[in-house]
């Protein structure tokens, strides 16, 4: 089931085709009207009327949370104040807010990109969509159900908080959808079952589209079973649009990106040059469509891989995996990107070891050198030497191959890594010299 | 099959005091200690007291502790008591994981990881005397 099939399964040379158009009018309107583009491209050289190819974008600067910023409120509109229809921000809570505007045709194309998650489990214009993303500055609330409307949905605007309110909502008006956080859905998974109910049974809910926070594997599983449902994972930034930038379809091994909508591109977060397909680094949004608030190559800070294979469900649009991290967490290992959640997937992989880990890295003869402690499942049969060697052994050559360096592995006691209620601390960097941060790495949110 | 107490120690100063001291400070007798020490870690196997209820106590103290089932072969302290048993064990196509042995009584005690608690009837069966729990340590109620 499709939202807009023409769009979504259109062929590769068709899209790509439609990308060049929509991207020499979005270089242009954005340099015709937002005086830091022109002033940015000038100083570069770059003749925004020359545009060949989607190779020519490698060509622009970068724009950044921080342009952002500093152009708070309004500077970076592209449109006249009459035509812009509504305002997103971010959160300030580390810094100036960003704002972000949308057109009436920015709206209904944000509408429609979610609107293909919509389809992508399931609903269309019979399904009744429960919204239990915040309403408000923030994109999730608005967002998700500005695609209910476009997909037909009955939508039910039930914001955050009061779950057993929601509950009653979900059960009494027999909602198929479910949008929300992963964490608040599962909260609400959980509180109907202390009510009493078993929502995979008692409840018509049978799809959900999650985002806004990351959600293990285990997470997702969990919700899937709690809930009975097909699961949508759903990525989207405020500063691009908000939710529905590239979406999950049902066989579940990467999110559609809305081609037709942004190109993408993956560059290596140290040294800003593109990777090669299948490799992880930094995804850079260029946006296609946008008229109020254009982003030409928006660094997002959001670490994944382009996944540029043939899709089961027919969509043409390329995907691009889970994210699995952020800039802001790299850690450079002898010269190799590193992201703690590469790790962490190991050990999430393992079901030999408890999901506690610590990594240290250290200085060993003017060598870095990572070690991760780990912990043995409980039920593990520690008793065989044998068998502890072999779980240390098979982490080793999993961490091996999926980070490309050595990493030693160190299974110790379970009193040694301590746990707290918040973020534990899970890295601990002895290097003499600390070269944690990339060099071309800009500030911290 | 007699009940082991084993427990995963970091190779580290001070731990096997510390869980000496553990052991002690609920009145747990121990009655026999065995290390298997790597680079990394070490893995003590211990006949004590009530192995369930320690194994429970080290639990609740952050330790990894697991109550093991193991052989426990009496045999006379005289050569070739040791080799009898292994070969006949060797006979049956049963290897072992680990073993030890420590002195009883007038003769000795030989214990053995086994995969397999089907042996211990066999060896029973052919005169070898296996050990029961109550020999060795209080059981658990």
């Amino acid at each position: 089931m499709y939202h807009q099939e023409e769009i979504e399964c259109m062929s590769r040379a068709s899209l790509e085709a439609l990308q060049v158009d929509r991207l020499r009018w979005s270089v242009v309107h954005a340099y015709e009207n937002v005086p830091l583009y022109k002033k940015r491209f000038d100083e570069a050289g770059i003749d925004p009327y020359r545009i060949e190819s989607l190779n020519d974008i490698k060509r622009f600067p970068f724009i950044m949370k921080q342009d952002m910023r500093d152009a708070y409120p309004f500077g970076l509109f592209a449109v006249d104040r009459s035509r812009v229809k509504r305002i997103h921000a971010s959160s300030g809570t580390t810094g100036q807010a960003t704002v972000v505007g949308y057109t009436e045709r920015d709206l209904k194309n944000w509408g429609d990109c979610f609107a293909r998650g919509i389809a992508m489990v399931g609903g269309g214009a019979s399904s009744t969509m429960q919204v239990s993303y915040g309403y408000g500055l923030f994109t999730g609330g608005l967002g998700a159900h500005r695609g209910g409307e476009a997909a037909g949905c009955m939508v039910v605007p039930a914001s955050t908080g009061n779950t057993k309110r929601q509950i009653q909502l979900m059960r009494d008006f027999g909602v198929d959808i479910l949008c929300a956080t992963p964490s608040y859905a599962l909260l609400i998974a959980d509180t109907a079952i202390e009510m009493g109910y078993d929502p995979a049974k008692d409840f018509n809910v049978s799809g959900v589209i999650l985002g806004a926070e990351p959600a293990s594997e285990r997470m997702r599983d969990e919700i899937r079973r709690k809930l009975g449902v097909r699961y949508c994972d759903v990525y989207g930034l405020s500063e691009i649009m908000g939710p529905g930038v590239a979406m999950e379809c049902d066989q579940a091994c990467g999110l559609h990106v809305a081609e037709d909508q942004f190109f993408v591109e993956i560059v290596d977060p140290d040294t800003l040059e593109p990777v090669e397909d299948g490799s992880y680094g930094e995804l850079v949004i260029t946006t296609l469509t946008r008229e109020c608030s254009p982003l030409i190559r928006y660094r997002t800070r959001d670490l994944t891989r382009i996944i540029d294979e043939p899709c089961a469900c027919g969509r043409t649009h390329r995907k691009i995996d889970r994210i699995v991290g952020r800039t802001d967490d790299m850690l450079i290992i002898r010269g190799v990107n590193v992201f703690p959640s590469q790790i962490e997937q190991v050990i999430m992989g393992c079901d030999k070891v408890a999901p506690h880990y610590r990594i240290m890295l250290s200085t060993q003869g003017g060598m870095d050198k990572a070690e991760l402690l780990v912990e043995t499942a409980p039920e593990f049969p520690f008793d065989e030497i044998r068998r502890l060697e072999g779980l240390r052994r098979r982490l080793e050559s999993e961490l091996k191959s999926n980070l490309q360096i050595a990493i030693d592995v160190k299974i110790v006691e379970p009193k040694a890594l301590e746990r707290s209620e918040g973020k534990s601390q899970r890295i601990v960097d002895l290097r003499e010299t600390n070269a944690r941060r990339a060099p071309h790495a800009p500030a911290m949110d | 099959m007699i009940e082991q107490l084993t427990v995963l120690l970091e190779n580290e100063d001070g731990r096997l005091s510390d869980l000496a001291r553990d052991l002690s400070e609920d009145g747990i007798d121990m009655h026999a200690l065995f290390i298997a020490d790597t680079a990394d870690f070490g893995v003590a196997r211990i006949f004590c007291d009530t192995p369930r209820r320690a194994a429970s106590m080290l639990a609740r103290k952050g330790y990894r502790a697991h109550v093991v089932d193991v052989l426990a072969v009496r045999m006379a302290d005289e050569p070739g008591s040791l080799a009898a048993l292994l070969r006949r064990l060797g006979e049956c196509g049963r290897g072992i994981e680990y073993g030890y042995c420590f002195p009883h009584r007038d003769g000795a005690v030989g214990v053995l990881k086994v995969g397999d608690a089907s042996i211990e009837r066999i060896l029973a069966q052919e005169g070898f005397s296996v050990v029961e729990a109550e020999e060795v340590y209080l059981l658990d109620e």
